[in-house]
């Protein structure tokens, strides 16, 4: 039976985690469909195509799925479940949202933030922050499943999957987009970036946060994250919280700086390859899983490290 | 207006787990169980809701083992009118909740379901979403902002990119995100007035619910540890390491 992936794209191209999650479906064996649904689409319908290891695109376009709603989407997708085993999707937010609501609508478990696949029904899964994997087996007679995308490569480019177009789904009309207020950065998206500099409640401000760690982003061509507390303190966005309830990476680099290293923080980037801690606490958590530590005033070795790099 | 909050009982978030010797299952005897700091967030926001005259009525509702009556109490203590204890010993999947508390809105006619976004246990991040499937209601999860005017809800929602809001018709499901609100500590004479608020015990059959398991755990393991590496002694030190000997920059 075929697989089909649900691609998280924004109309014109397609969302890096989709890469990896179609990686993880390239290890259930069967034909990978990627469903994109959207509204004035056909340019990431094209994009979707050109994923290596995509069988079929499957091209739903119709204005009700413009933004893409989970009531709207996971209706479409439970029509077209029949004749799939699989049905897999990032878990980013949009993904975590709408794939829950497929699974209940099929009357299945859902397997949430897959990062290994034993076989087509028997995945591997972090649960409790990270501090325990899971093996679990499913009997369900459709498998609905999440993909945490740090724990699969991206797919490459280079498929010429043909595209076809599906009919629409109803208008539920249950819900309604008001707005979006995304943050622009020309910075590397935190889950897809090489390396990370994060700042935690040590930052003492949202100011000295940007004046401290962008310029020594800018060096790295870094991507800034942050711990709950400085989200919480209101220093940076939502949208850089690292961790078990915020977004998980795995860089070449995370530099953290002013950050205690709570279980919850850790969750979210302790499968980085190379991990540097700058805190003043020597006690501090984050030692224990760092590589390099600096035991120091942030407020004086970041500016050093800055000048160090030139 | 009348808002019902699912709680769940779980190991307490300061508790670090560990796995049986025989790597069957996470090992919970002794540990210590709170309730999920999610689930804290969502009991609060309804709580202000009935203190602002939006909802008249808050219920929390708890699914498990007898001990979830802890949970519910510390919920009413924190302002929750009164209880239902869904009372099982069987292990509860997200789909299983979500049938259970699909009955318990049919009996109750609630107008918001109010959950945490993620069981910092499973951390499954599904059963709101579940439930409002179930129900055919409208959903907004990772909620950082929850307005309700008559018959509709405008939230703002924590995405990857920033912030979405979305307006949703009533009865809807609203998940907590973690910037929503900071809950209250509960007083010792709202502990005390926890206590003679109503709690209701009914169990899966009598909801003519089955909450059989449908994924089956086949082990449980800790995950390779980090080790700690090496104290480097300045910014100099730092990056020269880690250009010469980790090579990552
Ligand atoms: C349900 C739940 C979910 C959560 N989810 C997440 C999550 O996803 N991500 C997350 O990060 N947290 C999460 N947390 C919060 C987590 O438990 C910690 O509270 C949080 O990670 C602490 O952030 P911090 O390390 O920045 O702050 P703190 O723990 O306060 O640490 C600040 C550190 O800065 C150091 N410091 C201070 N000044 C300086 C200086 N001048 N120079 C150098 N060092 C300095 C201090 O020594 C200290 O170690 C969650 C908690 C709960 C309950
Ligand atoms: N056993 C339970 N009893 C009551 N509420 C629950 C239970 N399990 C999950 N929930 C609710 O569903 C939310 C999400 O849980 P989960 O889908 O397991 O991550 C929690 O924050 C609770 O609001």
């Amino acid at each position: 039976m075929a697989i089909l992936v649900i691609a998280e794209h924004d109309n014109s191209s397609i969302k890096a985690a989709t890469l990896n999650t179609v990686t993880a479906a390239t290890k259930l064996g069967g034909e990978i469909h990627l469903l994109v649904a959207g509204s004035d689409c056909a340019d990431a319908a094209a994009a979707a195509a050109r994923i290596s290891g995509v069988g079929k695109v499957l091209l739903v376009d119709a204005p009700h799925y413009a933004a893409q709603s989970p009531e709207n989407v996971a209706a479409l997708v439970v029509g077209m479940a029949a004749g799939y085993s699989h049905l897999l999707a990032a878990a980013t937010t949009v993904g975590k949202n709408c794939m829950p609501r497929v699974a209940a609508l099929l009357d299945v478990a859902q397997i949430s933030e897959i990062s290994g696949v034993e076989s087509p029904d028997t995945f591997v899964r972090p649960i409790y922050a990270g501090n325990v994997v899971a093996t679990v087996q499913s009997a369900d007679p459709v498998k609905v499943i999440t993909v945490r995308a740090t724990a699969f490569e991206a797919a490459g480019e280079g498929g010429s999957a043909a595209i076809e177009t599906a009919p629409a789904g109803a208008d539920l009309g249950l819900s309604r987009l008001l707005g979006r207020e995304l943050t622009k950065s020309e910075r590397p998206e935190l889950t897809a970036a090489k390396v990370i500099v994060s700042g935690g409640r040590g930052m003492g401000n949202g100011e000295n946060f940007h004046r401290l760690l962008e310029p020594l982003a800018d060096k790295l061509g870094a991507a800034l994250g942050a711990s709950r507390a400085a989200v919480d303190a209101g220093f940076v966005p939502n949208d850089y919280q690292v961790g078990q309830t915020g977004k998980i990476v795995a860089p070449q680099l995370y530099i953290a700086v002013g950050i205690s290293g709570a279980i919850q923080h850790l969750a979210g980037m302790k499968d980085s390859k190379i991990i540097v801690a700058i805190n003043k606490d020597a006690e501090a958590p984050i030692f224990q899983v760092a590589d390099y530590g600096l035991v120091a005033d942030l407020f004086e070795v970041v500016p050093a490290l800055q000048a160090e790099l030139g | 207006m009348k808002i019902l909050v699912p709680v769940k009982r779980v190991v307490d978030y300061n508790v670090k787990v560990r796995v049986k010797p025989d790597g069957s299952d996470v090992d919970l005897a002794n540990v210590k169980m709170s309730m999920n700091p999610f689930d804290e967030i969502a009991v609060e926001e309804a709580v202000r809701l009935k203190e602002a005259g939006v909802a008249t009525e808050v219920v929390v509702v708890s699914a498990g083992v007898a001990n979830c009556q802890e949970t519910l109490r510390t919920a009413m203590a924190i302002g929750a009118d009164r209880g239902i204890l869904i009372q099982t010993d069987v292990e509860l999947q997200p789909l299983a909740v979500a049938k259970l508390l699909q009955a318990v809105c049919a009996k109750e006619q609630p107008q918001i379901v109010l959950c945490g976004k993620q069981a910092i246990d499973d951390d499954a991040n599904q059963t709101g979403q579940m439930l409002a499937g179930l129900l055919g209601w409208p959903q907004a999860t990772f909620a950082s902002k929850l307005v309700v005017a008559g018959q509709q809800a405008t939230v703002t929602r924590e995405i990857d990119g920033g912030l979405e809001t979305v307006e949703v018709v009533l009865p809807a499901v609203v998940t907590t995100d973690l910037r929503l609100n900071e809950p209250r500590y509960a007083t010792l004479p709202n502990i005390m007035k926890a206590k003679r608020k109503p709690l209701e015990t009914t169990n899966p059959a009598a909801l003519g619910v089955d909450v059989a398991p449908r994924l089956k755990t086949l082990k449980a393991a800790e995950p390779p540890k980090r080790s700690a590496g090496i104290k480097v002694a300045d910014a100099a030190d730092l990056v020269l390491k880690l250009k010469t000997e980790a090579k990552v920059i």
